[in-house]
């Protein structure tokens, strides 16, 4: 059934939009702003925050231009004297109930509440202050989420991505009227309940109320410290994001200028989490085609299919939800750890450094990485592997604290080694991006010939769909993998965990099979991280991608097995895949966890 | 036209009839009979909003799709009315009886009652009639099974479309609208809910004929209504009397010679001061009421009454809608730091300002009309509110 067309007007402007169009839609068509802070692009229609208001022609009361469609012949108007008025009513009673001090709060200078209210209540608070005990709220306990009841206008945005993006519902509203507010299960701290830290909520909460715990000062004093030698690495999907909080155009690759400015900011050594990707892929890959051979060759019980786990946010998610599939979790630790336990290995004897003296920072678009760090498995080297795990927004912060103009930097090259990377690795930071690098060694190392894609392009594995699948035969192989001639391997890819659920489900309850399966918990990959820069949108999303896989296709390098530097690591200390060194420093091991 | 006498009515609670041979009645007409009578007759709803009910059978009715639900809302939670609980304990087959006619006439096999926490102990009685009634039903090869849900105790839950989301096992928080209940209600299907009394009169209806209904009232307002009376009276209780009917009439039958005011519609209605008993009229056309009338006599406090009631719906408030859950907050503190003169009585325009935007900003019902006994108090009793 096509939609029909439906004709009204907005501000004495005639308009036609398809029936279904929300009036806030419509009003975008003809460039009228209508405020919003409950709506967000990604989530449900909540209707709560009230400051969309607009007057429709012949109504009693006001209508939510973000929950109302549109219908024949309405009148809309919204900037009325009422429409105004409301909305600043609504805007200054927000604030009496809010812990308003901006100077001193973290999302200064980017919170949808602060700007609304610039425009809508200027300096004259009328009503009583409602704020109550404002030290009392704040939730620390989370190594990666700060929670503070004190900044939060009830907009339920957290609430929805919890629930909806990532069907994990560790937030919830309880109470009613003048109690009501967003709690955890039985009101425990965050670190205590089923949290996967994937900072999704942060991505979408409008205020300071859910913001990343920060490690900006303790990176600093490490800096600042002369007895501490700081190498720093950076992940695939920051290069992507990063510019967007410094004034570079959105889709814009900032590497270069991001290599240079940490450089700027005194860290010792500027390292890549791409190379580590690029190890990971020699060692997952490995992994894959071993579980394989003993599936079909040696026909042992070996949990397939095989599950990624590089994304810490996930295998929370796996502990707390699915404990019975944490073997088919794959055992490689994430890029970042193992680039952590090289760092303090393999690394600081190279370059003479004693690893007590070393401290190793870490730049991620996630959130969950500030916890992964703080597992007890993490310590291979004998030491904390990584120190401190910021943001792609934290550093976008401690790059203007430093005063440095990021637009006008010229570009500079990551360190050796440990710096050096292939577009394998890069796309790691997009959906399916793990499984376009894996396949394209392990296909190579399977047959001898490059994956049958143009320019290694794995389609099928691409966009921004939550769930994907694909197969792809395997023909004429060497022969020490022969016993993989004529098999279909078979793939699925999901992003958001409300998607991962879905597919894990569909596993369980038999109507899927696949062989290996790559997941990333937040919405599109690690490009969608939560610890992006905010705002965040499918559109904003899709531009990312879209600079990763630009980044990809510039480089010379393309497949991990090429890197030259993974292959001196190997050769120099590592042994080969899988080998007793690997075992140690690579691979870890998960926990199962509560459901509550 | 209006009534210039308080007419006792006994249609709710006669018990003469047995509500089955109306069913009977109904089901030897045509589905869309029956709704025309109901048009007919201009029955509104009885739980407050006062929508037309033969219209809500039609609209539900006019929906595709095979699944549609009867739902009888007995979550009575106003302050000041306790008619429906009088009803479901004298005359449950009566509702039930309704309950089966409206399914008949819009296309429902299923219906429910949502019953208020707080009278769960009428659910023995009304389980073991409704087995008896459901058995009955079925015999008359109608294929329509009534079953009882219990609220859990929050005043929003009353409000249609938050009833849906509670009896669906979520929290009790009003939806959006649209899509109205008629289009989607209960588990996202075409919906028609009734206050208890709603559907007892439509029974009535049904037995007497539309115009029979009509000879009582005034042209917007058919009918009699039940009222919960309570407060400085000598005769508190439940009357059932024709709508229409002047205030002044009713204070001289209820009031005790001292009334200075009457809530009409309980703490989301309206206020009526003794200088306007004369010129206000019960009934849609005036001032509409869900039955509860609360008498003050010249003893009590505004300030009290307010105050209490602004202390309900600071509660109450489901808390999801920002001009609600913290104007009501506002409201409350505001009148106590005028009190205190903490705040200069001028504030008391910034709150009516308050109450303005919350009555068309508000997303439900309860937002909206806060409004209603705020500013009626306020405006008439200014001097009790300031000093
Ligand atoms: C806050 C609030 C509470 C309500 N509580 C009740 C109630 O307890 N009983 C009731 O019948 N209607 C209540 N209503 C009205 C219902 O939403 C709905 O209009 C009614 O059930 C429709 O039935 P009627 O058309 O027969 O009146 C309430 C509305 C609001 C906004
Ligand atoms: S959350 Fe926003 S409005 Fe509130 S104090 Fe922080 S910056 Fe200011
Ligand atoms: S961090 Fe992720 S899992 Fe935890 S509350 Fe936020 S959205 Fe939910
Ligand atoms: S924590 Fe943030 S997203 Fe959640 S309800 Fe509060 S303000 Fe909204
Ligand atoms: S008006 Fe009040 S009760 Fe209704 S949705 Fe808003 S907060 Fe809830
Ligand atoms: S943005 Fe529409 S109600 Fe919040």
């Amino acid at each position: 059934m096509g939609k029909y067309l439906v004709n009204l007007k907005i501000n004495n402007i005639p308009v036609s939009v398809e029936e279904g169009t929300t009036i806030l839609d419509a009003a975008k068509n003809l460039n009228f702003k209508i405020p919003t802070l409950c709506y967000h692009s990604d989530l449900s229609i909540a209707g709560n925050c009230r400051v969309c208001v607009v007057e429709v022609k012949g109504q009693r009361v006001l209508s939510a231009a973000c929950a109302t469609p549109v219908s024949e012949g309405m009148d809309v108007f919204t900037n009325s004297e009422k429409v105004r008025a409301s909305r600043k009513n609504v805007v200054e009673l927000l604030l009496s109930e809010h812990n308003a001090d901006c100077t001193k709060c973290y999302k200064n200078g980017n919170c949808e509440l602060q700007e609304m209210t610039s425009e809508y209540s200027v300096g004259n608070h009328i009503y009583l202050d409602l704020v109550k005990d404002k030290d009392k709220i704040l939730d620390i306990s989370s190594p990666s989420i700060v929670k503070d009841d004190s900044k939060c206008i009830r907009c339920q945005r957290c609430v929805r991505t919890c629930e909806e993006l990532q069907a994990v519902s560790a937030l919830a509203v309880v109470n009613k009227g003048d109690h009501q507010k967003i709690s955890t299960f039985l009101n425990k701290p965050m670190h205590e309940v089923v949290c996967t830290n994937c900072g999704q909520c942060v991505n979408r909460c409008p205020t300071g109320a859910l913001v990343e715990k920060n490690y900006i000062d303790e990176v600093w004093n490490a800096i600042y410290d002369p007895d501490k030698f700081v190498v720093v690495q950076t992940a695939p999907a920051v290069r992507a994001a990063l510019g967007e909080g410094l004034g570079v155009e959105l889709g814009q690759r900032v590497t270069g200028k991001m290599v240079a400015a940490l450089k700027k900011l005194g860290f010792n050594k500027v390292l890549d989490t791409d190379f580590t990707a690029d190890l990971t892929i020699m060692e997952e890959g490995t992994e894959l085609l071993t579980r394989l051979k003993k599936a079909l060759v040696d026909k042992e019980s070996v949990a397939l299919p095989m599950f990624t786990s590089c994304s810490p946010g996930w295998i929370k998610f796996v502990e707390h939800i699915f404990p019975e599939y944490l073997a088919n979790l794959s055992t490689c630790k994430s890029p970042q750890q193992m680039f952590g336990a090289l760092a303090k290995t393999y690394y600081a004897d190279k370059i003479n450094i004693k690893p007590e003296k070393m401290v190793s920072v870490s730049v991620m678009p996630c959130t969950a990485k500030k916890y992964e760090c703080d597992r007890p498995e993490m310590r291979s080297s004998g030491y904390k592997d990584v120190d401190y795990v910021i943001t792609t927004r934290e550093l976008a912060r401690m790059i203007k604290q430093a005063g440095i103009e990021f637009n006008k930097l010229e570009s500079e090259r990551y360190d050796s080694i440990l710096g050096e990377s292939t577009g394998a690795a890069v796309i790691f930071g997009a959906t399916g991006g793990v499984m376009e690098a894996a396949l394209r060694t392990a296909y190579e190392i399977v047959t001898g010939r490059e994956v049958p894609f143009t320019n290694l392009d794995i389609k099928p594995v691409r966009g921004m769909e939550g769930i994907k699948e694909a197969a792809i035969k395997i023909k004429d192989t060497v022969p020490a993998w022969s016993f993989l001639e004529g098999v279909e391997l078979k793939i699925a890819i999901a992003s958001g965990l409300a998607n991962a659920k879905k597919l894990v489900e569909a596993i369980r309850d038999g109507k899927a099979t696949y062989h290996f399966v790559e997941i990333m918990a937040c919405p599109g990959g690690c490009i969608g991280g939560g610890g992006q820069p905010i705002p965040t949108s499918a559109e904003i999303r899709k531009k990312r991608i879209e600079a990763i896989y630009e980044e990809d296709t510039n480089m010379t390098l393309r497949k991990s097995h090429d890197n030259p530097e993974v292959q001196e690591v190997y050769k120099e200390f590592l042994g080969s895949p899988l080998g007793h060194k690997s075992h140690d420093l690579l691979h870890t091991h998960y926990k199962p966890r509560k459901r509550y | 036209m209006e009534n210039n006498i308080l007419k006792k009515v006994d249609l709710i609670f006669d018990n003469t009839c047995d509500p089955l041979v109306v069913v009977d009645k109904v089901l030897a007409k045509s589905p869309d009979d029956v709704i025309l009578d109901i048009i007919d007759s201009g029955l509104k709803g009885r739980g407050g909003a006062g929508f037309p009910t033969g219209l809500k059978w039609k609209f539900t009715r006019n929906e595709d799709g095979d699944t549609k639900y009867v739902i009888c809302n007995a979550d009575e939670g106003e302050p000041g009315t306790f008619k429906d609980r009088e009803i479901l304990d004298k005359v449950p087959e009566k509702i039930f009886s309704g309950m089966a006619i409206a399914g008949y006439a819009i296309g429902a096999k299923e219906g429910y009652i949502y019953l208020r926490g707080e009278y769960n102990f009428l659910l023995p009685m009304l389980n073991k009639k409704l087995e008896d009634f459901n058995r009955k039903i079925k015999a008359k090869n109608l294929d329509f099974i009534i079953s009882i849900k219990s609220g859990s105790g929050a005043y929003i839950c009353g409000e249609e479309s938050a009833l849906f989301e509670s009896m669906e096992g979520k929290r009790g928080e009003p939806r959006n609208k649209p899509p109205y209940p008629t289009v989607s209600g209960y588990n996202s299907k075409p919906t028609s809910i009734n206050n208890v009394e709603t559907l007892v009169y439509a029974l009535m209806i049904c037995k007497l004929g539309p115009d029979k209904f009509k000879e009582l009232g005034t042209k917007d307002s058919r009918g009699s209504k039940v009222f919960s009376v309570s407060g400085d009276t000598p005769n508190p209780g439940i009357y059932e009397l024709e709508l229409g009917m002047p205030l002044k009439e009713f204070v001289s039958e209820f009031g005790d010679g001292d009334t200075k005011a009457v809530q009409v519609g309980g703490a989301s209605g309206h206020c009526v001061p003794r200088k306007h008993f004369n010129d206000t009229i019960i009934g849609f056309e005036g001032i509409p009421t869900g039955g509860s009338m609360m008498v003050f006599n010249s003893s009590r406090s505004m300030y009290n009454v307010l105050h209490d009631y602004l202390e309900f719906f600071t509660e109450e408030s489901c808390g999801q809608c920002s001009p609600c859950r913290i104007g009501c907050q506002q409201l409350l503190k505001g009148i106590e730091a005028i009190k205190k003169g903490e705040k200069s009585p001028i504030y008391i325009e910034e709150l009516k300002r308050l109450a303005a935007t919350m009555k068309i900003a508000s997303k439900c019902g309860l937002g909206q009309s806060v409004c209603n006994p705020f500013t009626s108090i306020v405006d008439n009793f200014r001097e009790e509110i300031i000093y």
